[in-house]
């Protein structure tokens, strides 16, 4: 393989960057920033995002967006733990909430390819349909107290690693060669690139759309159920604005906006730089209001970088 | 005598990093000339415009405007001395009216208040100096290209202009619109406005220009008066521009007409095409002429299964078809190079390699995992065939010419093995060398038997490369004509509406 060094590496290189910097100076500022209970820790919150955000950044590819994912995650959650609460064993539950997940970003794409209607507000209108299901199925109130085996999913370890983090890393792996060997990845570099030659080159366009919110919907239900396991609970109110989260992590680890460019490992990097702001944040004692102020500011900045990246390049 | 000149440039040099853009150039305007600027691409046509019009400083030269030297830092300066340049690419504004368009950002106006009446008015007269019937009030999206390359006109003129550059303005054009626009130029050059025209159609030359300058490599070449068709010969001036001896436009044909490969019979869309029907045969190379908006794209869109017809049949191989989708038409062996390579061909931000496999990456794909070192090799081997400069595959698309960027479409139909072509355009906005380049690949294919359908508005390329001719007017075929037993006046008369029954 020869090693060529273009943006695209360099790119990728600047948020791994980003990253290191970003955990040197919380060492220093911190002695417990690098202890390994803290170190667990951070991974584990990357996951619920991280999970969310391969599935984000194929969208994104597209040069589509989802913001539907937090109320998905929310709605898929709540309806896994509701069906514990009737009785369901817990991995019957698991795989019914996953497929809600996947029914909801078909719906999505639904609106998306068969109504036209642009994905930001289709996916907006979505995130208060599900929302508001979470509500009218929950009365607003959390359901807890789920099976030991249920639980594991979010607190257990393997070979002192979370498992949320070891289900985030082996996706990667799998996205990262759907990405780069697959129609899945191609196809989705294509549409996002130039929409109509890709249609005049034959590619099924309407039917992969529809399979990458699918596959969206499926992987926040899947965090919503690592949440849930998580914290022992299904909160209706969970996850809401991730879709900010979720989106800065794949804009922060180099895909762009505008669809046609990006990896999935970037996307990891970026899950991995908004977990550790937020755990920095919390070292340091910033308050959550601020956090909110710090992170929404970080998105801008990327985003401007990702745009004066494209104007030095034209 | 001093002042006859608009322009007298001296010696001006240009370089951009690691390029020599212009050296020692040498370049004048007269009142009421048309000069035409004439070399390949990458030549520094552009690069000389854009320091005329004030978009470039030059590094060092002199450039007098009226006898009076100048020194431009930026458009406003070139536009105050009455510069205005027409690109390609019309910079209206799609959504405003006509009159809106010309007065852009000059409306008459009280206090904050426009003048709509006033626009109106002097829009109207300024369209009526043109001798064009456009309704000031439409909007600029709903007028057919020709129509707002006229507006643009329009809006030069509105600001009293005395140098008109235009940038290929014919490229988009057909025939009868490319005449009206030359009646133009000549009653411009009467008001004394100089005109700098530049054109890829080179013998357009001996229709518009007074004189013409070449450039090459960022020099130039020769300063010459266009004194009649032989004058200077057109294959002298191809001589100039490329630095060596072409000495055919057209390459010569070698293809053997084969069976039939294509049937279409009655298709029809509403509002677009009615009742086509024509045959194809393997090794033939069917050249489809007619005005802009003839139908002739929304033809080949329809064949390839891009777009529904409402009714009639096609027959591929003998075999009955009905595409839904490109998907089906290229599992078949269709291609279709577009018209527009950048919008519709070209996946511009990606690598060459992705270009060439997308349309056939099955080919490539052992057990569900898309092989690179096939992609890479398969890719590398079509591009080395056909010629592509730089032979890189990993390079992005959009960092190739114009030529080699169709280089890499017709890759990828050679790639999915394509049994029928379809041609849109194949040689808009590309330069002589290439266009030869382009033709001898045709020639190739087809005598392969691979069969194909030329979409084209330059009539010398239809006459030069096609066996037979195709004559569309309003979406229905006027005249079916063979190629050696006609010409360009025949072709024009069947596309301009002659022949037609009276209703």
């Amino acid at each position: 393989m020869p090693k060529k060094i273009n943006w695209k590496n360099i790119r990728n290189y600047g948020s791994l960057l980003a990253l290191i910097a970003l955990m040197i100076f919380l060492g220093i500022a911190s002695d417990r920033f690098f202890s390994a209970r803290n170190l667990t820790n951070i991974l584990r919150q990357a996951s619920v995002v991280g999970i969310m955000g391969v599935g984000m950044t194929f969208v994104i590819l597209t040069g589509g967006i989802d913001l539907s994912v937090g109320s998905t995650l929310a709605l898929s959650g709540c309806v896994g733990a509701w069906l514990m609460k009737g009785g369901m064993d817990w991995p019957l539950a698991l795989i019914l909430s996953l497929l809600l997940g996947a029914f909801l970003g078909f719906t999505n794409g639904f609106f998306i390819v068969s109504l036209n209607i642009p994905p930001f507000i289709a996916t907006l209108g979505m995130m208060g349909v599900s929302r508001g299901f979470t509500y009218i199925l929950t009365n607003g109130a959390p359901i807890y107290g789920f099976a030991e085996g249920y639980r594991n999913l979010g607190n257990a370890d393997i070979f002192s690693i979370p498992i949320p983090a070891i289900i985030m890393l082996l996706l990667y792996l799998v996205y990262f060669i759907l990405q780069n060997r697959t129609k899945f990845g191609r196809f989705a570099i294509s549409i996002g690139a130039n929409e109509e030659a890709a249609f005049l080159s034959g590619i099924p366009i309407k039917k992969y759309l529809l399979l990458f919110y699918m596959n969206l919907g499926l992987l926040a239900a899947l965090s919503g159920n690592v949440m849930a396991a998580r914290l022992d609970a299904a909160m209706p109110t969970a996850a809401q604005g991730y879709e900010l989260d979720v989106i800065a992590a794949v804009v922060i680890g180099g895909t762009s906006l505008s669809g046609g460019q990006g990896t999935v490992i970037g996307t990891l990097i970026g899950a991995l730089i908004m977990a550790v702001v937020r755990n920095g944040l919390n070292l340091l004692l910033v308050s959550t209001y601020w956090q909110q102020v710090i992170i929404g500011f970080i998105v801008i900045g990327a985003v401007a970088f990702d745009v004066l990246n494209k104007k030095i390049k034209n | 005598m001093e002042n006859d000149f608009l322009i007298q440039i001296n010696g001006v040099n240009k370089t951009f990093p690691g390029v020599k853009a212009l050296s020692d150039v040498d370049f004048t305007l007269k009142k009421g000339e048309v000069h035409s600027l004439l070399g390949e691409n990458g030549a520094g046509k552009s690069t000389l415009i854009k320091i005329i019009s004030g978009a470039y400083s030059k590094d060092s030269g002199d450039i007098k405007f009226s006898g009076k030297s100048v020194n431009f830092s930026s458009p406003r300066d070139s536009i105050e001395k009455g510069v205005a340049v027409i690109y390609q690419e019309l910079d209206l504004v799609p959504t405003l009216s006509v009159a809106n368009n010309i007065f852009l950002n000059r409306e008459p106006k009280k206090g904050f208040i426009f003048q709509n009446r006033a626009i109106i008015k002097n829009a109207r007269e300024i369209l009526k100096k043109l001798d064009t019937n456009i309704d000031p009030f439409k909007k600029v999206k709903t007028l057919s290209v020709a129509d707002q390359q006229m507006v643009t006109i329009a809006k030069a003129l509105s600001q009293n202009v005395k140098i008109l550059i235009m940038d290929e303005p014919t490229a988009v054009l057909g025939p009868e619109e490319t005449k009206k626009l030359f009646n133009i130029v000549k009653q411009l050059k009467k008001q004394g406005i100089g005109i700098i025209f530049i054109s890829h159609r080179l013998e357009e030359i001996y229709q518009i220009a007074d004189r013409v300058t070449v450039l090459r490599d960022g020099e130039k070449v020769i300063t010459t008066d266009v004194k009649n068709k032989n004058d200077p010969d057109i294959r002298q001036i191809i001589k100039w521009m490329v630095g060596r001896e072409l000495t055919k436009q057209f390459p010569p044909k070698k293809n053997e007409i084969g069976e039939t490969l294509l049937e279409v019979k009655n298709l029809t869309k509403k509002g677009v095409i009615e009742d086509v029907s024509f045959n194809l045969h393997k090794g033939e190379i069917l050249g489809i002429a007619g005005l802009i908006g003839a139908g002739r794209t929304e033809l080949a869109r329809i064949i390839f299964g891009a777009d529904a017809h409402d009714s009639g049949s096609i027959k591929f191989e003998n075999k009955e078809i009905n595409f839904r989708h490109p998907t089906k038409a290229i599992r078949s062996g269709f291609g279709f190079i577009t018209e527009d390579r950048k919008n519709t061909g070209l996946f511009l931000i990606l690598p060459v390699k992705n270009n060439i496999t997308i349309a056939n990456i099955e080919s490539i794909i052992h057990s569900g995992i898309i092989s690179l070192k096939q992609e890479k090799k398969k890719s590398l081997d079509l591009s080395e065939s056909l010629n592509l400069k730089p032979l890189n595959v990993d390079i992005t698309t959009r960092s190739l010419s114009g030529g080699n960027q169709q280089k890499v479409v017709v890759a990828k139909w050679l790639f999915t093995q394509a049994k029928l072509l379809i041609f849109d355009e194949p040689t808009r906005g590309i330069d002589v060398g290439t266009k030869y380049e382009i033709y001898k690949l045709m020639h190739e294919l087809s005598s392969k038997g691979i069969g194909i359908i030329m979409i084209s508005s330059e009539l010398p390329e239809i006459l030069g490369i096609s066996d037979r001719v195709m004559v569309m007017r309003k979406g229905k075929i006027m005249k079916k004509l063979t190629t050696k037993n006609t010409d360009q006046e025949e072709i024009l008369y069947y596309a301009a509406g002659g022949g037609e029954k009276s209703a």
